[in-house]
């Protein structure tokens, strides 16, 4: 990375307090991004190009610079010739190699001009309360992301980038396409900004600036090192900050549980039937079959393959900003996801999955992307597979604020309700033509702070929704249901997989939740901090929470870098008092910017 | 059973405009007893000119319908014109029939911590959105609508779902409403 400020630009207005960040590039100065960003965003297509054109001249060059390997092509070549030939053939014909020669070498030029100076123009710079991207050479775009509004940070690392030791850092923003990427860095300075950015969102930092004896900016290196003595011990109070040490997952899924969930699919079925189509219409001779389902069938296998792929390195753990869920394993996709993000939480069975006890869990949250982005579903389920024991670890770290209590009973009566003692609001017995199979399963339960909606007997799903989170709720009521003297209930949440439904609920019963949700939600919202999820925890003087699976792990002392490519040291050697042995790992303590940096961190 | 204190009719602004001539007095309900009713509280309702309006556009709509299929049918001699001219003028005709009935369902009301909006008779439907969960308010209003001065008021949440669609307000009105939601909005401003 490019430690040298962009000349010119005048100092941010608030600079983050220089005790909460570690990495240099998070100083409130405009920086660069990796030099080797233009080679992964353009590069490998130049590179393609020029593979194109060699392979398609490959007789032409063989021809040209060694006859003798291609007796047959002179002949072709005047073929060409006589035909009205290429472009080559008008070089050759008209003499015009050098000309020729200074056009490839002008376009070269100019393709390497525009691409050092697109790098050159695109510079981020991470300040007390934004993050700023500013790019573009002629049509200039400056894109800000309010820290308080950050969705999510992740960390991706294409198979390409991650050969070169650089990964994509995208901090999710509340909207659609409102997602600022910093594509890209190496990873150490990658993992190291994303703990800044996080650390600075969660409102820690006004406290801890706030507070008595905390550290000014150093002005020398006397200073620094005092700094660096007072972070780490801030660092054993609070727990091992995420890059430091690698919390491990709470769940595990073995590799035999994630094929036979996916054999176990509807997808199965289908591949099943198709199957037998082709076997059923072969023998009676309708071998179109054989074209229409042999495509489909190759679709669903490779889905296949995806997906489990994809799961084999998924992971979920705690660390102190937040959920941090990681998948893929050649595109491998950490995303860290402060508390308070997630607006609904779909616990499911699929009716094949009930033998073996498997649940999976999806939330609604923003991706940021586009509803055109495909990729949306890497970052919604957050279990893939699971027994109840997983499904009761994960239900912890996505929905904090739930108590032992509230989920003891989503897991009985909300996941294999309805009980003896059941607390859900059900279906009446007179609606059960509205839900034939689950008229007494299918019903709510409004929480101190959670509303949950139980539902489906063949799919068994249980939604969880956040008051805090909710942003209307909504009753409808078709003839049918009027007739019945029921309605239909909707919470609105933002966009997701899981939609909050739920049908045949009794009408004055439903009324009356009407007016508890609204109050409820807008109690909710009101007491809800999670904007700026630290703070009050600082404030109290207590360690944050969520460093508790953190603090349990042992450090484990593995640098992260070192998963991926080889990372040489960052920070410059002189500059630091050795680290203490607690974190001996990568991402370096900050120092003053430093003038010079040593060039060896720019792999 | 509702135990939300409803908006003091004075500390409403948008109360006084839409009580006035400029609107519909009168909810029109479904008659069953089974129906959605919200206890207390005023319903304000939309102006009368949103269904002449209404009755415009889409009255010029089935007369290009009606016109196309005649000079298809009878001019052309495309004989499958009948069906897809008949039913377009078949459904065009049964919304212009409901829509008088149906503008008059449309009515919101204001309480302490949120908004109420209702629409719709056969299909009820009620949704309520705490003010502080608005993320913008949007006014539209078309041609035809400035030529009535009335607007269409949207209010928009981070749920897609939410669907807060006011059409039909005078346009002072829906600009008063604005004022009074953003402000409401901005002293309970929660976070999404």
């Amino acid at each position: 990375m490019t430690p040298e400020h962009v000349e010119g630009s005048a100092p941010p207005p608030a600079a983050p307090p220089s005790q909460l960040v570690r990495s240099p590039l998070s100083d409130g100065e405009w920086h660069r991004l990796h030099p080797l960003t233009p080679l992964l965003r353009g590069g490998l297509f130049l590179l393609v190009v020029i593979g194109i054109v060699v392979s398609n001249l490959r007789d032409r060059l063989v021809y040209l610079f060694l006859p003798w390997l291609a007796p047959g092509v002179g002949d072709e070549v005047v073929e060409w010739e006589e035909m009205g030939g290429d472009p080559v053939d008008f070089v050759i014909a008209n003499n015009l190699y050098v000309l020729a020669a200074l056009a490839v070498l002008a376009v070269l030029i100019i393709l390497v001009a525009v691409f050092y100076t697109s790098w050159r123009f695109h510079t981020f710079r991470i300040t007390e309360d934004d993050v700023e991207v500013r790019s573009g050479i002629l049509f200039r775009t400056h894109r800000r992301a309010p820290l308080d509004r950050v969705q999510g940070v992740n960390l991706t690392r294409p198979m390409i980038a991650r050969l070169l030791g650089m990964a994509k850092l995208e901090v999710v923003g509340a909207g659609m396409s409102a997602n600022v990427k910093l594509e890209y860095l190496s990873t150490a300075n990658a993992e190291a900004v994303r703990a800044d950015i996080l650390r600075l969102a969660s409102g820690r930092r006004l406290a801890e600036a706030a507070a008595p004896g905390a550290a000014p900016r150093p002005a020398s290196r006397t200073a620094a090192l005092g700094l660096t003595v007072s972070r780490e011990l801030t660092g054993i109070i609070e727990g091992p900050e995420a890059p430091v040490a690698e919390p491990e997952s709470v769940v595990h899924i073995p590799l035999g549980r994630l094929v036979a969930s996916h054999v176990l699919s509807m997808s199965t079925l289908g591949l099943i039937f198709a199957f037998v189509a082709i076997v059923i219409g072969v023998s009676q001779g309708v071998t179109w079959m054989l074209l229409g389902f042999v495509p489909a069938i190759i679709g669903f296998g490779a889905y296949w393959v995806r997906s489990i792929f994809k799961s084999l390195r998924y992971s979920i753990a705690p660390t102190p900003d937040g959920v941090r869920i990681t998948y893929g394993l050649t595109t491998t996709i950490t995303e860290i996801l402060p508390p308070g993000r997630v607006h609904a939480v779909e616990v499911t069975q699929p009716i094949m999955w009930r033998p073996a006890g498997w649940w999976a869990i999806r939330i609604n949250r923003l991706t940021g992307r586009s509803a055109s982005d495909g990729s949306n579903d890497d970052f919604t389920t957050v279990l893939p597979v699971g027994t109840v024991a997983d499904v009761e670890r994960v239900l912890r770290l996505v929905q904090p604020a739930m108590t032992d209590a509230e989920r003891a009973l989503v897991v009985h009566q909300g996941m294999f309700g309805p009980t003896a003692d059941d607390a859900f609001t059900n279906t009446p017995q007179r609606a059960w033509w509205i839900r034939p199979l689950s008229y007494r399963r299918n019903g709510f339960l409004l929480t101190g702070d959670e509303l949950l909606m139980r539902r489906g007997v063949v799919w068994r799903k249980i939604v969880i929704l956040p008051l805090a989170r909710l942003q209307s709720f909504g009753l409808y009521q078709g003839p049918l249901d009027r007739l019945t003297r029921v309605t239909n209930g909707r919470a609105h949440v933002v966009q997701g997989p899981v939609t909050p439904f739920l049908a045949a609920i009794d009408r004055d019963i439903a009324l009356r939740l009407f007016d508890d949700v609204a109050r409820a939600s807008v109690r909710a919202a009101q007491s809800d901090r999670t904007h700026r999820w630290a703070q009050d925890e600082v404030d109290a003087g207590v360690p944050a929470p969520a460093s508790v699976g953190a603090a349990a792990e042992p450090v484990s002392g593995v640098p992260v870098p070192s998963v991926s490519a080889p990372v040489p040291p960052m920070a410059p050697p002189a500059a630091e008092p050795p680290i203490a042995p607690a974190a001996p790992p990568a991402p370096p303590a900050v120092s003053p910017p430093p003038p010079t940096e040593p060039t060896g961190h720019r792999a | 059973m509702t135990n939300s204190p409803e908006m003091i009719p004075d500390s409403n602004p948008a109360s006084r405009a839409t009580e006035g001539p400029d609107s519909f007095d009168r909810l029109v309900e479904p008659k069953s007893e089974n129906r959605l009713v919200l206890e207390g509280g005023v319903w304000h309702q939309i102006s009368p000119k949103y269904v002449t309006v209404q009755l415009i556009s889409h009255g010029s709509i089935l007369a290009i319908v009606v016109a196309a299929t005649l000079v298809l049918a009878l001019v052309l001699h495309v004989q499958w014109a009948w069906i897809v001219g008949g039913a377009l003028a078949v459904i065009q005709i049964w919304t212009l029939a409901i829509l008088p009935r149906q503008a008059r369902a449309i009515g919101y009301r204001l309480r302490e911590d949120d908004l109420v909006f209702r629409r719709g008779i056969l299909w009820q439907r009620f949704v309520a959105v705490p003010y502080g969960r608005m993320q913008l308010i949007d006014i539209t209003h078309g041609p035809l609508d400035r030529g009535f001065g009335i607007a269409q008021l949207k209010f928009v949440t981070a749920a897609a779902a939410t669907g807060v669609v006011i059409p039909g307000l005078a346009q002072s009105t829906a600009e008063t409403l604005r004022d009074h939601l953003i402000e409401v909005a901005e002293s309970r401003r929660t976070g999404l």
